[in-house]
């Protein structure tokens, strides 16, 4: 019972970082068809954003709130990955509409630019093109209408874009000038320590739980909830249902789906942000971090069907549980007396790498039976 | 031969072979080993290039997971190499196994030991699994995001477990080529090295050919046919499910011919040759190129590479940046490739934008009909 209780929870632990990372490329999948290679990169932004919060509230000045860094943390991650993701949609995405293929190399593209970012710009500077980008971003949006209508606000935006320049270069300067981590580039990985109310472990049912793992599982749990409550309940997020359920009658009923597209794929990139966070609480942080999930990720979103919530939270916990029976080789003891051709097929497979094996095999072979995943959108169309 | 809209002479089309022949059998005295060496290697990845525009540029199949082919070919000669030059090593066997305890040589690598099966096994393997693959996929209709996803899936898993099993084939080490013998000769040594740069040449030739007789007739239009509306194409009594799995073994059967040949030239095979990043180039290097047009493939994977190489001496730090640039750019502003920009109306609209030349007014019905004349 133990030893089952032990294995749910690590399968839970697992499938919760999966989750928390294929919730947003699903929201984006189902609503524009798009798969977003710089997800995996959009994760990394997030973590790097942990780190750099972390550094920050060691300064003197916010010293007594460094317990709490990592609750600001998720918050920072979610607005700097939701903002490069806007930009990615904005200058990149909305151009291949329609192409779905050719946006999967574009988006490689975006990957391997942010990748080599991190690695050859101060991280100081990074935060302070970040900062600049969301000033530039969102200062234009919240100018009274009484300018936006006027015929001068093209100049209102460019000033304002001078500005969020201005600030970032000033912010960047202050960052790199007073914590020395920041000022340098590096390749190397870094690591985010947690907070001390997070080390430790606690004790349910005679079972100990690491407590970096159950934050992550809360992390996971709050997103989804907040998420479907934004989708079920919010005006936005009925119009984005209704753009992923068909996308031209919608945009005949008015719903503004180029409005629709920033947001969702704003708070798609934005969860991945979040993903990074707890991520970043696993291991160490460094240029590749979001490769290892991004594939995973995919399979939760093949596995899981387009545009169900539901499916999504059921397949990662699925691969997560899966991946821990077979990986740890858990199935032996659970069931030690099995006869020996089949424990020498479970002990070949009893290693994380050769589990992943064994797992992407079982999707193929459950894409056979169920080609469109565990629940596929109905329509009539041909192609679906 | 023609590009785009230009028909050559055939005395023209003459001349151009012999130099290009010429070209090749002077090579190794004109280019420094290390040069030749580079351009055997790039040479041969372009053999995959042509495979990718098989299957993507003509049938609009994106497989991110050409990788597995490449590193099946690669393995299957590295691994005919260590068994026929390891007659001085304890029982016979490759030196590595040594080193896990492995006695007895597994026995699936028992047929290596002949080279006419190597020959064969080379193309045929990764066609088979090619094929298996591509079958199991396509019968259920996965198509699009999802076919790329799932390549890339089989990517991994081939990865993970060609990493993790040392006792079979050397695990991440990888199996080394160039300090084992083919028929008495070090295949490392310069003058092996030029033999392999003359057969690679002559292959990329012929596989060239072999592609263009691939999409020319019934077969290619119904490829280009799954590209542009495959439920038409089925709706119309073929099934598509048959011609890609062709399509895909064939590309499969063309990145093992690769693979071979990329490793004897440089060495090595290791998993590293099926990461993620290294299929996701292959792309690229038709995209650049000009998919759909087969020679688009070549010159893009011979040429990118060597700006690579140049660009990554020069500054390490800077490749990635331009190779993502590259991407983008490609997609956005060129997606038809270079070669494919000159064939098409590329050139044309650029001097007409300069102002050089007069534009063409005419009704738009006509301008689609001149340029259905001039596809044919």
């Amino acid at each position: 019972m133990e030893l089952l209780l032990d294995s749910l929870f690590n399968g839970v632990a697992i499938g919760s970082v999966l989750l928390v990372a294929a919730l947003g490329l699903a929201i984006v999948f189902g609503l524009m068809g798009v798969i977003n290679l710089a997800h995996g990169e959009l994760m990394m932004l997030g973590a790097y954003t942990t780190y750099v919060t972390q550094l920050i509230f060691k300064l003197p000045i916010l010293k007594s709130f460094y317990n709490s860094y990592i609750i600001v943390s998720i918050f920072l991650a979610f607005i700097v990955s939701g903002v490069v993701g806007i930009l990615l949609e904005k200058t990149i995405i909305r151009k291949l509409y329609g192409s779905p293929l050719e946006t999967l190399l574009a988006t490689w593209g975006v990957s391997l630019i942010l990748q080599q970012f991190v690695r050859s710009v101060p991280l100081a500077y990074g935060t302070g093109l970040v900062i600049s980008l969301i000033i530039g971003l969102f200062l234009p949006a919240t100018f009274p209408p009484k300018i936006k209508e006027s015929i001068n606000f093209k100049y209102f935006k460019f000033s304002s874009w001078i500005l969020a320049a201005l600030t970032g270069v000033l912010t960047g300067s202050i960052i790199s000038s007073t914590v020395s981590k920041l000022s340098r580039a590096s390749a190397r990985n870094v690591d985010v320590t947690a907070p001390s109310w997070m080390r430790g472990q606690v004790e349910i049912l005679g079972t100990a739980f690491p407590k970096t793992r159950l934050m992550i599982i809360l992390i996971t749990i709050i997103s989804v909830i907040a998420i479907t409550l934004f989708l079920n309940q919010s005006a936005w997020g009925m119009r984005i249902r209704a753009v992923t359920q068909n996308r031209q009658m919608s945009d005949c009923l008015g719903i503004s789906t180029e409005k629709v597209d920033i947001i969702t794929f704003g708070i798609g990139s934005g969860l991945a942000g979040v993903a990074g966070v707890a991520v970043s609480l696993l291991g160490s942080v460094g240029p590749n971090v979001g490769g290892n999930y991004i594939v995973g990720c995919f399979m939760v979103v093949v596995l899981g069907g387009v545009g169900n919530l539901l499916g999504t939270v059921l397949a990662s916990f699925g691969i997560g549980i899966m991946t821990d029976l077979i990986g740890a080789g858990r199935l032996l003891s659970i069931w030690p007396d099995m006869p020996l051709p089949l424990s020498n097929t479970i002990n070949f497979f009893a290693t994380t790498s050769m589990a992943r094996v064994m797992i992407f095999a079982l999707i193929v072979i459950f894409l056979q039976f169920k080609p469109t995943g565990l629940f596929p959108q109905k329509g009539r169309m041909v192609e679906n | 031969m023609s590009l785009g809209k230009f028909k050559f002479d055939k005395r023209i089309v003459l001349s151009f072979w012999i130099i290009l022949i010429a070209l090749i059998i002077a090579a190794p005295t004109l280019l420094p080993v290390f040069r030749l060496n580079l351009l055997g290697r790039y040479l041969s990845l372009s053999i995959v290039a042509l495979g990718v525009d098989l299957i993507w540029g003509y049938t609009g199949l994106l497989s991110l997971g050409q990788g597995i082919f490449f590193a099946l070919g690669g393995y299957c000669a590295a691994m005919y190499l260590q068994i026929t030059s390891s007659s001085e090593f304890p029982n016979n066997i490759p030196e590595f196994f040594a080193l896990y305890g492995v006695e007895k040589l597994p026995f699936f690598w028992e047929p290596f030991k002949s080279p006419i099966f190597t020959f064969f096994a080379i193309w045929i393997i990764p066609a088979l699994v090619a094929g298996l693959i591509g079958f199991l996929v396509f019968r259920n209709r996965i198509k699009g995001v999802y076919f790329s996803i799932l390549t890339q899936a089989s990517l991994l898993v081939f990865f993970n477990f060609f990493n993790g099993q040392q006792k079979l084939i050397n695990g991440t080490n990888g199996l080394k080529t160039d300090v084992t013998q083919l028929f008495g000769q070090m295949v490392g040594s310069e003058s092996m090295q030029r033999i392999f740069f003359w057969i690679t040449a002559t292959l990329v030739i012929a596989s060239w050919f072999f592609a263009k007789w691939v999409v020319r007739g019934r077969f290619g239009n119904i490829l280009i046919g799954i590209r542009d509306d495959e439920p038409r194409i089925r709706f119309t009594g073929y099934n598509p499910v048959i011609f890609k799995t062709i399509v895909f073994s064939i590309a499969g059967g063309l990145a093992g011919i690769s693979g071979a040949l990329y490793t004897v030239q440089s060495g090595i095979v290791s998993p590293q040759f099926m990461t993620v990043p290294f299929s996701i180039e292959m792309v690229i290097w038709v995209a650049v190129g000009g998919r759909g047009t087969l020679l688009g493939a070549i010159l893009g994977a011979v040429f990118i590479n060597y700006a690579k190489s140049l660009v990554s001496e020069a500054l390490p730090a800077s490749w990635m940046f331009i190779q993502g640039g590259l991407f983008i750019l490609v997609v956005t502003a060129l997606p038809e490739g270079v070669l494919g920009w000159i064939q098409g109306d590329g050139p044309r609209n650029l001097l007409q934008k300069l102002g050089l030349k007069r534009k063409i007014e005419t009704y738009p019905s006509l301008e689609v009909n001149n340029k259905e004349v001039n596809n044919e």
